[in-house]
């Protein structure tokens, strides 16, 4: 990797960034059209969600993983705080790797 | 900001350290793969996107060109977008704010935010999230870096349980808030979701969606089900990237 990508790469990432707000400064947008904006975010993040627990580089992660993020989600359901949400997910998804499964 | 309650920054701070032990990871790995260490850094400064970083450097130590790492880097942030569209309001007015804003922004911010019920709290979380974020991000990219082959293996730790884990606990408050509404508007409502069909529940359905505040009620959960759903189905056939914002398709769920 060298200089010059690297730099495409932020300078498209940053104009992904901004180009929300930007938009955003022009156009006055309703109530009603930022909820819509509110739930494109909600899909967004529950994908992120579901791809993030179940899959890597196309195909399934393993078991140790999604097993981590049931335990987190039982955790937050049950409203636990965060920071034990965060670290039961990662302490299971580690536990099972120590003990062999994948 | 004021005060910012202590709860916050706990919780921000167990991702930043989630973040910082993913970022020592990227750090060896971009020096394994050849980069230097200067070089790392201001990739991860400039372009400040995890999957992204690991993405593009893959695909160059894969064999590929930069021009596909830089496409595929690029494929993977494009849910910024939307993303920024979502929390414009959040970073502050001010061009200042808006420059620096958009640069920390990560699905970690966003959720962040969305979690807040009040303008106030949604901005501190946002800057609280995303700054934090940056620091965590880029030192430990940088120690990494520097400390090369002597860092582990990241999977080991089950810290890519976490992100995951975090993110969904961040997304349950917007899930479960519809209930708390449908409960509060109608006393009734709780007998009608247990099992009773037919006539009652549709009348509330017509009541809500005229009164326009059905859209808030019931629709976050079942946009994120699809969302998730589609991202799920499509991630074997589609380069990533792609499964999570064809998810966007799921708000159609929101319209019947």
């Amino acid at each position: 990797m060298t200089l010059v990508p690297i730099l495409v790469l932020a300078v498209g990432t940053y104009a992904f960034r901004l180009a929300g707000p930007l938009l955003r400064k022009r156009i006055e947008v309703p109530d009603s059209v930022q909820r819509w904006l509110s739930l494109a975010a909600v899909a967004l993040l529950a994908a992120l969600v579901a791809t993030a627990a179940l899959t890597s580089a196309g195909g399934f992660s393993g078991w140790a993983r999604p097993a981590g993020v049931l335990v987190g989600a039982l955790a937050a359901w049950r409203r636990a705080p965060f920071v034990v949400v965060v670290v039961a997910a990662a302490v299971t998804t580690a536990l099972l790797r120590l003990a062999g499964v994948p | 900001m004021g005060t910012v309650d202590r709860p916050l920054i706990r919780d921000v701070a167990a991702l930043a350290a989630a973040a910082a032990v993913v970022g020592a990871s990227f750090g060896a790995i971009a020096i394994a793969g050849g980069m230097p260490v200067w070089l790392a850094s201001a990739m991860s400064m400039l372009v400040f996107a995890g999957g992204a970083q690991f993405m593009a450097v893959g695909v160059v130590a894969g064999g590929g060109s930069p021009v596909a790492a830089v496409l595929a880097g690029l494929l993977l942030n494009a849910r910024h977008l939307p993303f920024g569209l979502a929390v414009a309001d959040v970073l502050g007015p001010g061009w200042g704010r808006r420059l620096a804003g958009s640069h920390i922004m990560t699905d970690e911010a966003v959720a962040f935010a969305l979690a807040q019920d009040d303008p106030r709290r949604r901005r501190t979380a946002y800057w609280l999230c995303g700054a934090a974020l940056f620091v965590a991000w880029n030192l430990g990219v940088l120690a990494g870096a520097l400390a090369g082959r002597a860092v582990g293996d990241p999977a080991a730790l089950g810290v890519d349980a976490a992100f995951p884990a975090g993110l969904l606990a961040l997304l349950l408050p917007t899930l479960r808030r519809p209930r708390a509404v449908e409960r509060a508007d109608s006393p009734a409502a709780a007998d009608v979701s247990s099992g009773q069909r037919g006539g009652t529940r549709l009348a509330e359905r017509v009541v809500a969606t005229v009164r326009g505040d059905r859209q808030v009620e019931t629709a976050p959960r079942r946009v994120a089900l699809a969302g998730a759903v589609i991202a799920l189905a499509a991630t074997p056939v589609l380069p990533a990237g792609v499964p999570v914002l064809l998810a966007l398709l799921g708000l159609v769920v929101a319209l019947v």
